[in-house]
């Protein structure tokens, strides 16, 4: 996995909450398998009507936010279906960071395990960055968002940090604990 | 100190800390199809092994067709889906229970009928409704297919803990049949949001939980994801022993393990829930969802509510109630019971064990699908649609014009050719409303299977309780 680094861009704003993993990626996408090409299937059903045409007024039709990075949404955004095709998407079609009030469980785990990085912050501040027209600044590194000359700090747990900041494999870093793991299974048989 | 049955559950698997985080030890790994692959891939990437294939199991269940299995599948990608994961399980050595085993089957029907789901286990899957398993006292999670590749190389998960939920239901059903355990189960999510659940694992006590069958709890637990759950459990107790004994993977210690687990695997008196919400199963009656998402339910009495009502000040949830009655093509103030529907489907992880068909079946009496209502009982497993038809269920459907399918997820996710046409409004015993769950354009209505027989025959929902 790549290192996350700072990030710059003007965000999408997509004011809704409980926005599921099937409206991410719609089913008939999840035949895929491998983990790459996700990204023009992203909120499929939203973006496009019956005939395949774009519908001018979703959001990310609209070309001024064709270069963004950021997502800025509603509550519990990524609830429903495990399905980590959602953030294959998210990542596939540029996006390194999600602003919210709040994530599902699944959904936010699922994104530090492929550069994504989902930021919790408090509603009234979700107001103002969905209507915000200038860029944003994400620095994992200080846990900071600014914007419009404010500066908001984010909470994010040391360990998740760690893996983005440092683009860890943690397949890699548990395999470092086998001893331990083959110590568990001598006493743990079931 | 006291504790919950949860910490209990948790505290035995810890393996070690890493970071600050947790190294949980998995007992039991289910694998399907759509959310596998890519997690096979990395390890050949990686030149990694699966660490214990004798505690991994797999079955093919979101895209299989549920039409006659001696034919072959029309949709080639969904036949190289199901040809990848053949070809992973030969050549990483896991148990795979395929198309024509008699073991096939819904992952989380056939965990607990195989005896893989074992009370006081961890149990993971690449899919949210492994919270189903957490019916016997498992620690049951749905993981994302970079955790499925980290338990298949390690068989532990790096976790944060969880904080505890208490769900009390109690008293008693005021209708033993037309109240279900889906009922309650969405009276609960329609109280506590979706998001309710959020970072918790609940434990579901109270009266009228253990009242309840195993296949009855299996549905409470499995939507425990609906409310925002990372999972649900309940207690063990005899009606669990009973269940699990002399099943294909039931350990051969079994006795002594139920001896253990009938004085461990309980919440000790005293100990402490972080969250506590309480519901009296008196005051549930049948449920219809009329939105899209599972708490934008209401009483079958009731009306369609108005987006402002519904969302009592808080203005994104009122405008998603917008947008969800404008998906659904409903107005507000229409009575539930003038809902008409174009289809049934009577299947899913949620309801579609033995005893949510018998119950379907019971509520038939002779009569027959309206006409304009097409209707798809879809059993979660071979071994259910064996019993089922042991005691005449398909006749019985078959007599009343309900289609009787092969076992599959079928219409619950429509991943197979089983979907709803744009437009086309269903009576669903599954378990998600989202828009296009069911078919791009489609409309679903949650509903438990007594719910969703009755509403096939009359066309229109219909309150059950007035016909059992």
């Amino acid at each position: 996995m790549d290192k996350f680094s700072k990030v710059l861009s003007i965000a999408i704003p997509l004011d809704r909450a409980n926005v599921d993993t099937d409206q991410i990626v719609p089913k008939q996408f999840l035949k895929l398998v491998q983990r790459t090409g996700f990204g023009k299937f992203l909120f499929y059903d939203w973006k496009f009507d019956q005939g395949g045409q774009q519908k001018p007024d979703f959001v990310l039709n609209n070309p001024k936010y064709s270069d963004s990075h950021i997502l800025v949404t509603g509550e519990n955004f990524g609830c429903g279906s495990s399905r980590e095709h959602a953030v294959w998407a998210l990542k596939d079609y540029g996006l390194d960071v999600i602003i919210a009030p709040s994530f599902a469980d699944i959904f936010y785990n699922n994104c530090f395990k492929n550069g994504i990085l989902p930021i919790r912050i408090p509603r009234n501040v979700i107001d103002e960055l969905i209507h915000t027209m200038s860029k944003i600044e994400v620095d994992l590194e200080h846990q900071t968002v600014k914007y419009d000359s404010k500066i908001i700090l984010f909470a994010i747990d040391e360990g998740r940090k760690k893996t983005l900041l440092e683009g860890l494999d943690d397949i890699a870093v548990t395999l470092q604990y086998q001893d331990e793991i083959t110590l568990y299974e001598k006493s743990h048989a079931l | 100190m006291p504790q919950t049955l949860f910490e209990k559950v948790w505290n035995s698997h810890k393996v070690t800390e890493i970071d600050g985080r947790t190294l949980i030890y998995i007992d039991r790994h289910l694998v399907h199809e759509v959310t596998s692959p890519q997690a096979f891939d990395g390890l050949r990437l990686n030149k990694r092994k699966v660490r214990r294939p004798d505690l991994t199991f797999a079955t093919m269940d979101h895209n299989v067709p549920t039409n006659n299995r001696s034919l072959p599948i029309v949709d080639q990608i969904s036949a190289i889906q199901i040809k990848t994961l053949e070809t992973n399980c030969k050549e990483f050595g896991i148990e795979l229970f395929d198309l024509h085993s008699p073991y096939q089957g819904i992952v989380h029907v056939i965990g607990p009928e195989l005896g893989i789901t074992l009370p006081g286990t961890t149990i993971v899957c690449g899919d949210s409704h492994t919270s189903t398993h957490g019916a016997f006292g498992a620690f049951a999670l749905g993981i994302g297919t970079s955790d499925v590749e980290h338990v298949l190389a390690t068989q532990c998960l790096v976790m944060d803990k969880p904080k505890t939920f208490e769900i009390r239901v109690d008293g008693k059903r005021k209708h033993r049949h037309a109240i279900t355990a889906k009922d309650i189960i969405l009276s609960i999510i329609k109280r506590i949001g979706t998001a309710g659940g959020t970072g918790t694992v609940i434990e579901y006590r109270g009266e009228a939980i253990s009242d309840l069958s195993m296949d009855e709890r299996m549905t409470i637990c499995n939507m425990s994801i609906e409310a925002g759950a990372r999972a649900g459990l309940i207690a063990p107790d005899a009606k669990t022993f009973d269940y699990l004994k002399g099943r294909k993977y039931t350990p051969k210690n079994y006795d002594e393990l139920v001896d253990f687990w009938k004085t461990d695997m309980v919440t000790d008196n005293g100990a402490k829930f972080d969250k506590v919400f309480t519901i009296n199963a008196s005051d549930i009656v049948p449920q219809v969802s009329w939105g899209t998402n599972p708490a934008m339910t209401s009483d079958v009495t009731d009306t369609v509510p108005h987006p402002s009502e519904y969302a009592n000040g808080n203005k994104s949830e009122e405008d998603a109630a917008k947008k969800a009655l404008e998906y659904m093509d409903l107005k507000p103030g229409t009575q539930i019971t003038d809902i008409k529907i174009d289809r049934v489907f009577i299947g899913s992880c949620t309801n579609a064990r033995l005893q949510d068909l018998i119950e379907a079946a019971d509520v038939i009496h002779g009569r027959k699908a309206s006409p304009n209502v097409r209707v798809m009982v879809v059993p979660g497993s071979q071994q259910v649609k064996k019993q089922a038809e042991e005691i005449g269920l398909d006749k019985i459907f078959q007599d009343a014009n309900f289609e009787w399918r092969e076992s599959g997820c079928s219409m619950c996710l429509g991943m197979n050719p089983d979907i709803l046409s744009r437009g086309e409004r269903c009576a669903s015993t599954s378990n998600r409303n989202f828009e296009g769950r069911q078919g791009t354009g489609g409309r679903t209505h949650l509903v438990s299977p007594v719910m969703a027989a009755a509403a096939a025959i009359a066309g229109h929902f219909v309150d059950v309780r007035e016909w059992l």
